[in-house]
């Protein structure tokens, strides 16, 4: 088995996730990235999405990640956003009235947010 | 001398009553200090990463931020305090507003206008009291801060530095300030929190305790999609987090203060009872030994009318 990579999805207040994995996508904004074993160093910002991590058995993790960003080095991960969520967390009837919510208050980092709740929610089931 | 006891005896219930109250206040301080040190400690991570993160922007690229550059004269300066929404804290909110007149009054002295900020109904009461104008507050959420909290207090910030001439969220140039300092209180250990400032704006990068090690060489990024948009989003995100911290440190020193004053109310309302029940003792036992002498000087003097009336 090749090297693994050390992955750490942050959230502002808690780690949401950590452990080995052979490969992650992420969505930048300069499109979807893959990240496997012996990248070169790499920072580079993310867009409200879904990131998904391959771990080297057992089920794909995916997350829910607003704006944040990624950096690889040395074979090390880290996902930084300041909300992320992983898929068994979200609940979709919830989800969707907080988008509602958002979108009749108009506050635009909120409807982001939850859409890309939505977006892991569909990609999950 | 039976009325004495009585009230004696009232105030000692009503101590008893406050006892249990602060005694419970001082409980819930102390379960909820806890509670502030794990969030604490489950924001470092972020912190750390952030704060990697620029450091290898700012370290692996030339780059001029607004954020970042320090103006020559500057002539307006902003100061967030963050304080707290109650009071019950001993000295906690006088003393933080005391440092923050402090550093206003230096402000000014270098001749730099103060527009001011304000976190907590404390700071609030402070200067609404006073008449003196603040241009925002935030309230309610002294005791157990949220990252959005942080958010919304940082974009406010944010926005009123960053005036760039390029950028159109440019807000109100009144409100435009070249510094951003921030009064909080520094938990330092559950006895010791003391009033601090640190200078937000223009950024300096601090290695403070959540940054990486000193030795970890930083590895030559690649930034997507350039150093400049990378360095963009960070920095916002940086002092967010910044400003978590201050709150973060603000809630458990706060709650800190409190389980101290009230461990103290608690003391002294023990004394107080104790006290109260001595005296209570006293009178009580002054008042049988009087009614024990009148009823034998009365047994006495009848004795006496007797004996000279046989």
């Amino acid at each position: 088995m090749a090297d693994l990579l050390q992955i750490e999805l942050v959230a502002a207040d808690r780690v949401v996730w950590s452990g080995q994995a052979s490969q992650v996508i992420a969505r930048t904004v300069e499109g979807d990235l893959g990240v496997l074993a012996g990248h070169a160093p790499l920072l580079s910002l993310l867009v409200p999405g879904v990131v998904e991590i391959k771990p080297p058995d057992g089920e794909v993790v995916r997350a829910a990640v607003a704006e944040g960003f990624l950096s690889v080095a040395d074979n090390h991960v880290s996902i930084l956003s300041e909300d992320a969520f992983l898929a068994s967390e979200v609940d979709a009837s919830a989800t969707r009235a907080e988008l509602e919510a958002a979108q009749s208050e108009g506050d635009q980092d909120a409807v982001l947010r939850a859409e890309a709740k939505l977006r892991l929610i569909d990609k999950a089931s | 001398m039976a009325a004495s006891v009585r009230e004696l005896r009232a105030k000692i219930r009503s101590t008893q009553a406050t006892k249990k109250i602060t005694r419970a206040m001082e409980l819930i301080a102390a379960s909820r200090i806890i509670k502030a040190q794990q969030r604490a400690a489950s924001a470092a991570p972020y912190a750390r990463e952030l704060t990697r993160a620029v450091s290898a922007v700012a370290t692996f690229s030339n780059v001029d931020h607004p954020l970042t550059t320090e103006k020559d004269n500057p002539t307006k300066a902003a100061v967030l305090v963050i304080a707290s929404d109650r009071g019950l804290a001993g000295a906690y909110s006088s003393s933080v507003l005391k440092e923050a007149e402090r550093l206003v009054e230096k402000l000014r002295g270098e001749g730099k206008d103060v527009d001011l900020y304000l976190s907590g109904r404390k700071a609030e009461a402070y200067y609404n009291f006073r008449s003196r104008p603040f241009v925002e507050s935030w309230t309610g959420f002294s005791d157990k801060p949220e990252y959005s909290h942080a958010r919304t207090i940082g974009n406010t910030l944010v926005k009123t530095f960053n005036i760039d001439e390029s950028n159109e969220e440019a807000i109100d140039p009144e409100r435009a300030v070249d510094e951003l300092h921030v009064v909080f209180t520094r938990f330092k250990s559950m006895l010791v929190q003391e009033p601090d400032v640190i200078r937000l704006l223009p950024l300096e990068v601090v290695e403070g305790t959540e940054a990486p090690s000193e030795h970890e060489v930083l590895p030559l990024y690649e930034f997507e999609p350039s150093a400049h948009e990378v360095l963009d989003a960070l920095l916002p995100k940086y002092i967010h987090s910044r400003i978590y911290y201050c709150l973060l440190q603000a809630s458990a020193s706060e709650l800190a203060s409190r389980q101290k004053a009230m461990k103290s109310a608690t003391d002294n309302a023990e004394d107080l009872i104790q006290k109260y029940t001595r005296t209570a003792n006293q009178a009580r036992q002054a008042g049988i030994t009087q009614e024990i002498s009148e009823i034998v000087g009365g047994a006495n003097a009848l004795a006496d009318a007797n004996a000279g009336s046989e």
